[in-house]
């Protein structure tokens, strides 16, 4: 290939502008929760504060009296606990569903998938207010297993789509010689075809988790309360109030940030194959 | 077929069983609502009316057409996405292209570029409404010490300046997004097609234009569906940024069947607005089902 002596100059000179693109907006959120409000308040802005303080981290995990802290603390709690639960169910059931679409043969087949397709694709605000009007009749307002069941109808889909590609594309020939082995359905299931598809199990885990965690037109139109409030209903509250105090919203935004920030990070390789598995066939 | 005998269950009854819970769950929450919501659309809902319940045919769909403010958030609508899918696509492409060469740091770089996608909606959008902040906010203090601009400007207080600063807001999120198909696209691009390319004496721009864009074309437009589809259902952002103002600037459809919902208690014409927008994202859906379609002819 034929190289100009200016190329590595322009890739570095890209590179550090694609750095402080993706950088700068997070390391200033970090920066604001760790500074003292009257760095933050100076003009013009120091960008680099004299002081910093982990109070507000400490806060949220051990004072209850802070309200603002006590509130991210149980959201979290909240939040943890509804987008661990929809992962997990919607990978039984969503990987039980998947085998039929993409081993089975039966009646309607890929009219059902397509169906399955589409209700992913409707907007939430479409089913909003029946939802809304039914379950606050019967008292299912402010629960997290109602979360976890309005998730699911958004996770499930999904997790049916890519998996049934994904399984599409792996070897039946031994699941065939262990159901001549005498293996009945179940067990091919069990013991051949999920350690296969392990692979696109860990993708479409962590995309559902990804998915529950950034929900946010649910959480806010069905919990109001401590309940089951999740930590981006909680920040959306905090910064909409008259007074807003940023440097804890920034800290509360590191925090929610964490856990999916984590989880890209480190299983980015399964995250890129999930989505392209869902969206384009190699 | 030995075994199937066994369980007494045909493949059929078998594939049946299995699809059981995820179909209760998914047709069961979704289908309900989405009858009862056209069932609204098509009737009087407004809880002071004398006639609630009344039916009125498709009278709500002709009193939300020919208002002005619903082509207003549709216009909006477009606006936003068209602005920021075109502004993600092409900022998504030189990144791909970039991160797609070697140099020192690039395999960070790569790390790095998810971190906006994975970061949550609604931190994204309190990030960059505190970055706009009128008297502290970063960005002003950032512009004035380059000597950009003379003075602190209120980016979310004019209509059109608070629409765009959403949408940078949106590409800082979403870009990352389009470069990771680009770039899982870009590692099975044949190599010898460049280096016979080279040979011939094309340039880099002449590979670019003949060789990568082709190449991406069905990549491009599926994520170009994808996000379409997406960006018309966008909440997250205008709920903690703007809440559809300053004067309506920033309201889109989906906001404004929200406010008349829990805001005005316009159940019908809020239902009324839900449905025109599932009909045009199904619009969408049938394009994508139809680019997968050519996708797996070309196979």
């Amino acid at each position: 290939m034929t190289r100009t002596r200016a190329f590595p100059v322009m890739q570095y000179f890209f590179g550090l502008l694609v750095l402080l693109f993706v950088a700068a907006p997070v390391a200033w959120m970090f920066i604001t929760s760790i500074s003292i409000h009257r760095d933050i308040i100076t003009v013009p802005l120091r960008f680099i504060p004299r002081q910093a303080t982990l109070q507000r981290y400490l806060d949220v995990f051990t004072n209850p009296e802070n309200e603002i802290a006590n509130a991210f603390k149980i959201a979290m709690r909240n939040s943890l606990i509804v987008s661990g639960s929809v992962t997990v169910i919607s990978l039984v059931i969503g990987s039980l569903a998947s085998y039929a679409f993409a081993r089975l043969r039966f009646a309607f087949k890929s009219k059902i998938l397509y169906l399955i397709l589409f209700t992913y694709m409707i907007p939430s605000v479409v089913v909003v207010m029946p939802l809304y009007l039914l379950l606050s009749r019967l008292g299912m307002l402010n629960s997290r297993p109602t979360l976890v069941l309005l998730y699911l109808t958004m996770t499930l889909p999904f997790v049916i789509w890519v998996m049934q590609t994904y399984f599409g594309s792996l070897s039946r020939t031994f699941e065939e010689s262990a159901s001549l082995e005498g293996c009945n359905r179940l067990q091919v299931l069990w013991h051949i075809y999920f350690p296969m598809a392990r692979p696109g199990i860990i993708a479409t885990a962590i995309l559902s988790f990804l998915i529950a965690w950034d929900e946010f037109f649910f959480a806010l139109i069905f919990t109001s309360t401590l309940d089951a409030k999740t930590i981006s209903v909680a920040i959306a509250e905090f910064s909409g109030k008259h007074y807003v105090d940023y440097e804890m919203i920034a800290a509360g935004g590191v925090i929610a940030a964490l856990p999916p920030v984590l989880i890209a990070v480190i299983f980015q390789k399964y995250i890129v194959m999930g989505m392209t598995a869902g969206g384009i066939k190699e | 077929m030995t075994d199937t005998r066994r369980q007494g269950l045909s493949e059929q009854g078998f594939a049946f069983l299995i699809l059981l819970p995820a179909a209760v769950v998914i047709f069961g929450v979704v289908l309900f609502p989405l009858v009862t919501t056209f069932i609204y659309s098509l009737q009087n809902m407004e809880l002071i009316s004398a006639e609630k319940g009344k039916f009125l045919g498709l009278l709500n769909y002709a009193r939300v057409l020919g208002s002005d403010w619903f082509w207003q958030a549709l216009g909006r609508t477009m606006y936003f996405t068209l602005v920021s899918l075109a502004v993600e696509t092409v900022l998504g492409l030189l990144i791909a292209l970039l991160l797609n060469t070697r140099f020192f740091g690039v395999g960070l770089l790569r790390v790095l570029i998810i971190v906006p996608w994975a970061t949550p909606g609604i931190v994204t959008a309190s990030i960059w409404k505190w970055i706009y902040n009128p008297e502290y906010g970063a960005l002003n203090a950032l512009l004035t010490r380059l000597h950009l601009m003379g003075q602190y400007r209120a980016w979310l207080s004019d209509p059109f300046l608070a629409m765009n600063m959403v949408i940078l807001a949106d590409v800082w999120k979403m870009t990352p997004f389009a470069v990771i198909f680009f770039l899982a696209a870009l590692q099975f691009i044949n190599k010898s097609l460049y280096e016979a390319a080279t040979v011939d004496g094309a340039g880099v721009f002449r590979r670019f234009w003949s060789i990568t864009l082709p190449y991406l074309v069905p990549t491009i437009s599926v994520v170009g569906v994808m996000r379409t589809m997406e960006k018309f259902k966008a909440f997250d952002v205008f709920y903690v940024m703007t809440r559809g103002g300053p004067a309506n600037g920033t309201k889109v459809l989906v906001y404004e069947a929200y406010l008349k919902a829990f805001g005005n208690l316009q159940y019908s014409i809020s239902s009324t607005v839900s449905y025109l927008i599932a009909l045009l994202v199904l619009g969408f859906t049938l394009v994508y089902v139809r680019l997968l379609k050519q996708g797996e002819a070309h196979e």
